[in-house]
C-alpha cells in the first residue's frame, strides 16, 4: 500500500517543531509500524535527509520504549499494543497517518518523535521499592503463604511496561494509573505493606512535583494502556492515600 | 599469558563456602571511597548496581535506553530455574548442576556451574521479599512448571513475563540506592571504550547519546553486563539496540574473548516474513511444556497447506510427524534447545516446512485442550461434557497460563492459535560465548569483571531454557559483589582515580576519532545496509549447521564487507545531536570484526557441541557429535585483524560429572 505521512520533525527540546508530510510506498500489510518507520527512514538517508528519531528497542511489546501517538491514539488504532506491536493490516491503501511524539508538559521532546520519560523514573526513586537488602539471607520464599488472588492481581498491576501511553492520553495529563499501579502491586502483598503508607506519600507528592495533572475518571488512560492496566488501580492508590493520610 | 581460571582446591560442595570464608573484606567505612563502574543495567548489571550501592561501594550504571527498565531482560518470557525441590520431584544443587553441564555439552566450567546451582534458590526467596509477584497455587505457596533438558519442574514463573518482574525487581532495588545517592545513573548513554591504567581497569568512556557529548569516568574497577551478540545476525530476538560494543572494546585493550561460535538459535519463533523483517520474536519455549510439535508426514499434504487447499486441522492424527516425539521418547516435546531446533531445520531441510517459505512447523495445543478441559470437566462437577464443552475448558486452562503469549502470536501473524496451531521455526536467541572470566568473574584484565550473558562461562556450548534469569541474578546478586570485594581491598588507599592522566585522554581521543569519520565520511549506503549483509553471511554460514567450507567463505566475505564500510558508510547528521544512526555505526563496526571472530573460532572447533553443529562431525542419526581432544575454552586474544587473533586453551576438567554422550532418548 501507498501511505501518506504527518510526522511531528523538531529539532531538539528549545527549538520549535512542526508536522511535515512525507510518502511511502510499497508497504506490505504483514509489516510493523516501526518497520514501516525503518523504510521511511532508509529512503531519508539515502536521499540525504535526516531520519525521523523515534524510540524503541525489544520491538516485541515489552519494554515500553516505543511510544507513538497514531492518529490521535497512544500507540495506534488497535487496543492491547504497543507501536512496535501495531501492525500495518489496520490501515488502508491511500491513507494519511498523522505521528506525533507524546504530548505532556512533564515529557519534554528529545527530538522529533523521542520524548524524555525521566519523571516515570524519578516517581519509583520516591518509593517504588521495598526495603529489603540483596544479601540473599531473607527467609524462604514459601514462608508466607500468599492467597492466588492477591498474587494474580499484584501481578495485573505490575504488567506495567512504563511506556507513558495513559498519560499521553490523558486529557489532564494524569500520571495516576502508572503510579496506580506500582502502588497496587506492593500493597498487594505482604512484603510491601510495611512500608505501604509512606510509599503512597511519598511516590504522589513526587508524581505533583513533576507537573502530572490529577484524574477526572475519564478512563482514556486503561482504554488506551497496551497491557490492560485497570482503573481499579487508581482507586487502590486513592484509598491508601487516604488511609495513610488519616 | 597463560590462562588461571581460580577455581578454588577441595569438592565442589565446598569451595564456594570455602572461597568466602578465604577472601578479603573492605571495610565498610572504606567502601565509601572505592567507585565501581557498571555497563548495562539487566538482570546482571542492575542487580550487581544495587547489591554493590547496598554493601556501600560508590556505584556508576550505565545503560543505553532512557531508563534501566528497559534492558533486555525484560523480554525472558518463560522463567526462571532454582533448586527449591518444592515440588519434591527429586530436584537438589546435584541435579540442576548435572542437568546444565549436560545441557551445555560437557563445555563448561564445573566450579563456576556448581556455585550457580548452590545460589539459585537465594535467588526465589530474594525475589520473593523485593515484592515479584511469581506465579501461586491456590494453597497459596509457589508453583513451578518445566523446562527443556531436564525431567523435575523447577522453573518459578510470572506469567509469561518473568524477565520484566525480574527485571523490575532489580530496577527497584536500584531505585533504593539512587534516592540515596549511592548509585548514579547514566540513562541514554553508551561505552566506547575501556581505560586502563598501570595495567588496571580504571574507567571508561562514554557517549551522551541525547547530547552527543564525550564523557570520561573513572572507578576502581569496570563491570561490563551488557548482555550477548545475538544482533550480529542482524536478526534475532534481541532488542534493536542489543550490541557487543562494551564485550568488544575491553577485548580489544586485553581482555580474552571465549566461544564466540557457541550460539542458541531457539526452536521456537515465529516465523519470517519478509525482507523488510527487523526482529524476531521469540515464542517461550514454555508452550512446548502443553504444546506438540509436528509436520506432515506426507508431502502432498504439505503441498496443499502451503497452497491454502488444507487446513492444519483437517489431518488426522497418523497424518502427522510428531517428529520429537517420534526421535526423542524420554524427552518429546522437551528436548533442549539445541536438539529442537536441529531437528526442525532437519524437517523443513527435507521438504515439510508448512508455510509459504517452507521455514515453519506447527506447535499444537488441541491435545492440551482435550486433556485440561476434561479435568475442569471433572472439578465442576459436569457429566458427560460435549467435546466443544471440553475444548472451551481446556482453553481457559491454556489462556491463564500462557494467554499473553497466544495474543502476541495473534497480533503478529494475524491468526488465532486457539483454532489453528502455531507456526515456528527457529532464530538467534542467546549467546553462550563471550569474555573469557576466571571463578572471580574477573577478565583478563585486571579489575574489569563480565557478568550474565555478557561472559562465556554457566552455560558450555547450549543453555537450557530458564537459565540465563538465574545467571544473571546468581551473578549480580550474589557473585560479583563477594569476588569483586578481594580485588578492591587493595585498592582502600588508592584513593579518588583521576581522569586527567594521558591514558583517559588518548582513550578519548581514539573515541572522537572514530566519530569525526563516521558523520564526514558520507558514504553511498545506510548502516543497515551493511548489518543485513552481515547478517546473511552469518546466518548463512554459521547458523544451525556449518562447515568448513562456508566458515573460510564466511572469513573473507566479513573480512571484504568490512573494508566496504569503512569506505563507503554513510551516516547522516552531527555528532553533537541525538543520533541513532551514528550510535549504530560504531555497533555495526565491532560486530563486523566479531562476526570474522566467530566464524573463526567455529572453523577451528572441529567438533559439533550443543548450539555449534559441523556437519562433518555427526553421528550417524544425524546427532552432534563431540571430541574428546576438544574439550576446552577457545579464548582469543586481539592482535589486530580477526585472522591474527592468538588462542588460548582452558582445558575443561569433570571431576564431579562423568562426561557422557549427551543422549534425550
Amino acid at each position: 500500500m501507498n501511505l501518506t505521512l504527518k510526522i511531528w520533525r523538531q529539532k531538539d527540546a528549545s527549538t520549535k517543531g512542526k508536522m511535515v508530510d512525507y510518502k511511502v510506498t510499497e508497504i506490505s500489510e504483514h509489516m510493523s509500524f516501526l518497520e514501516m518507520m525503518d523504510v521511511l527512514n532508509e529512503q531519508l538517508v539515502n536521499s540525504g535527509e535526516e531520519p525521523v528519531a523515534f524510540d524503541h528497542d525489544c520491538r516485541e511489546g515489552i519494554c515500553g520504549m516505543c511510544s507513538m501517538y497514531i492518529n490521535g491514539e497512544a500507540h495506534g488504532p488497535d487496543r492491547g499494543v504497543t507501536t512496535c506491536q501495531l501492525h500495518m493490516r489496520m490501515f488502508k491503501d491511500g491513507d494519511t497517518i498523522t505521528i506525533e511524539p507524546w504530548r505532556a508538559a512533564a515529557f519534554p521532546v528529545i527530538k522529533d518523535l523521542a520524548v524524555d520519560r525521566s519523571a516515570f523514573d524519578r516517581i519509583q526513586h520516591a518509593g517504588g521499592y521495598i526495603s529489603v537488602n540483596t544479601s540473599g539471607n531473607t527467609q524462604d520464599a514459601n514462608a508466607i503463604p500468599i492467597k492466588k488472588e492477591a498474587a494474580d492481581t499484584a501481578m495485573d498491576a505490575a504488567t506495567c511496561i512504563g511506556c507513558g501511553a495513559c498519560v499521553a492520553t490523558c486529557k489532564n495529563s494524569s500520571a495516576m494509573l502508572f503510579v496506580g499501579a506500582k502502588v497496587s502491586q506492593y500493597a498487594l502483598l505482604p512484603q510491601g505493606q510495611v512500608e505501604a503508607a509512606d510509599r503512597v506519600k511519598n511516590m504522589v507528592a513526587q508524581m505533583d512535583l513533576e507537573g502530572f495533572g490529577n484524574c477526572t475518571n475519564t478512563g482514556a488512560c486503561e482504554v488506551e494502556c497496551p497491557k490492560g492496566i485497570s482503573l481499579e488501580n487508581i482507586a487502590r492508590m486513592n484509598r491508601e492515600l487516604m488511609k495513610a493520610s488519616v | 599469558m597463560a590462562l588461571d581460571s581460580k577455581v578454588p582446591k577441595g569438592p565442589i560442595k565446598d569451595k564456594w563456602t570455602e572461597y568466602k570464608n578465604h577472601i578479603n573484606l573492605v571495610n565498610p567505612a572504606n567502601k565509601r571511597h572505592i567507585d565501581v563502574i557498571v555497563v548495562g543495567t539487566g538482570l546482571a548489571g542492575g542487580s550487581a548496581s544495587a547489591t554493590l550501592a547496598e554493601l556501600g561501594y560508590n556505584v556508576k550504571a550505565f545503560a543505553y535506553q532512557d531508563s534501566p527498565r528497559r534492558a533486555h531482560s525484560i523480554a525472558a518470557q518463560g522463567g526462571i530455574n532454582a533448586a527449591k525441590n518444592y515440588q519434591g520431584d527429586g530436584d537438589s544443587t546435584y541435579r540442576l548442576f548435572y542437568d546444565t553441564v549436560k545441557g551445555g555439552d560437557y563445555r563448561s566450567r564445573e566450579a563456576n556451574v556448581y556455585r550457580l546451582a548452590e545460589v539459585s534458590a537465594n535467588i526465589i526467596d530474594q525475589c520473593v521479599a523485593q515484592g515479584v509477584p511469581f506465579a501461586r497455587d491456590y494453597g497459596g505457596l509457589l508453583d513451578n512448571r518445566s523446562f527443556g533438558g531436564v525431567l523435575v519442574s523447577r522453573t518459578f514463573y510470572a506469567k509469561g513475563q518473568t524477565g520484566q518482574q525480574l527485571l523490575l525487581g532489580a530496577y527497584s532495588a536500584m531505585n533504593r540506592q539512587i534516592a540515596r545517592g549511592k548509585i548514579e545513573m547514566f540513562n541514554r548513554h553508551e561505552m566506547l571504550d575501556v581505560v586502563i591504567v598501570d595495567g588496571k581497569a580504571r574507567g571508561i568512556i562514554a557517549r551522551n547519546l541525547v547530547t552527543g557529548e564525550i564523557e570520561r569516568h573513572s572507578a576502581h574497577a569496570v563491570v561490563i553486563a551488557s548482555g550477548g551478540y545475538g544482533n550480529v545476525y542482524f536478526l534475532s530476538t534481541n532488542a534493536m539496540g542489543s550490541n557487543v560494543t562494551a564485550g568488544w572494546k575491553v577485548h580489544k585493550k586485553g581482555a580474552y574473548f571465549a566461544n564466540p561460535c557457541y550460539t542458541q538459535i531457539h526452536p521456537t519463533c515465529i516465523p519470517r516474513s519478509g525482507d523488510y523483517q527487523s526482529k524476531l520474536t521469540l515464542m517461550s519455549e514454555s508452550l512446548r511444556n502443553d504444546g506438540r510439535i509436528w509436520v506432515p508426514k506426507n508431502l502432498e499434504d504439505v503441498k496443499l497447506i502451503r497452497e491454502g487447499k488444507k487446513k492444519p486441522t483437517e489431518l488426522s492424527e497418523d497424518e502427522r510427524d510428531y517428529y520429537l516425539e517420534r526421535r526423542y521418547p524420554a524427552f518429546g516435546n522437551l528436548v533442549p534447545r539445541d536438539v529442537a531446533s536441529r531437528a526442525a531445520k532437519e524437517r523443513c531441510d527435507a521438504g515439510y516446512g508448512v508455510n509459504a517459505t517452507g521455514e515453519a512447523v506447527y506447535l499444537d495445543f488441541a491435545s492440551s485442550f482435550v486433556r485440561y478441559g476434561t479435568e475442569q470437566a471433572k472439578v465442576q462437577g459436569i457429566k458427560n461434557p460435549t467435546d466443544a464443552k471440553i475444548k472451551e475448558l481446556g482453553q481457559e486452562i491454556v489462556k491463564a497460563k500462557y494467554g499473553n503469549l497466544f495474543q502476541m502470536y495473534e497480533k503478529i501473524v494475524d491468526e488465532n492459535p486457539y483454532e489453528t496451531p502455531m507456526m515456528i521455526y527457529p532464530a538467534v536467541h542467546y549467546t553462550m560465548g563471550g569474555v573469557w572470566v576466571d571463578y572471580n568473574l574477573m577478565t583478563t584484565i585486571p579489575g574489569c569483571y563480565a557478568i550474565g550473558e555478557a561472559n562465556f562461562s554457566d552455560h558450555g556450548a547450549n543453555r537450557l531454557g530458564a537459565s540465563a534469569l538465574m545467571q544473571g541474578l546468581a551473578d549480580g546478586y550474589f557473585v560479583l559483589p563477594y569476588t569483586i570485594g578481594d580485588y578492591l581491598a587493595d585498592d582502600i588507599r588508592t584513593g579518588k582515580i583521576s581522569t586527567e592522566t594521558p591514558e583517559f585522554e588518548a582513550a578519548e581521543k581514539e573515541v572522537r576519532e572514530r566519530i569525526e569519520f563516521f558523520v564526514n565520511n558520507k558514504g553511498m549506503h545506510s548502516v543497515d545496509y551493511y548489518h543485513k549483509k552481515l547478517g546473511k553471511i552469518m546466518w548463512d554460514k554459521c547458523g544451525m549447521s556449518r562447515n568448513a567450507e562456508g566458515l573460510k567463505t564466511a572469513i573473507q566475505e566479513i573480512s571484504d564487507l568490512r573494508k566496504d564500510f569503512w569506505q563507503n558508510v554513510n551516516v547522516p547528521g552531527t555528532d553533537t545531536e541525538f543520533n541513532e544512526q551514528l550510535a549504530k555505526a560504531g555497533r555495526v563496526a565491532d560486530f563486523l570484526e566479531l562476526g570474522e571472530l566467530f566464524a573463526k573460532d567455529a572453523l577451528e572447533r572441529e567438533e559439533s557441541a550443543g548450539g555449534h553443529f559441523r556437519e562433518e562431525h555427526q553421528t550417524e542419526e544425524g546427532e552432534a557429535k563431540r571430541l574428546k581432544e576438544f574439550q576446552f575454552v577457545s579464548a582469543w586474544e586481539y592482535k589486530g585483524e580477526p585472522k591474527d587473533a592468538v588462542l588460548h586453551k582452558e582445558p575443561l576438567e569433570y571431576e564431579n560429572i562423568e562426561v557422557k554422550e549427551r543422549s534425550y532418548k
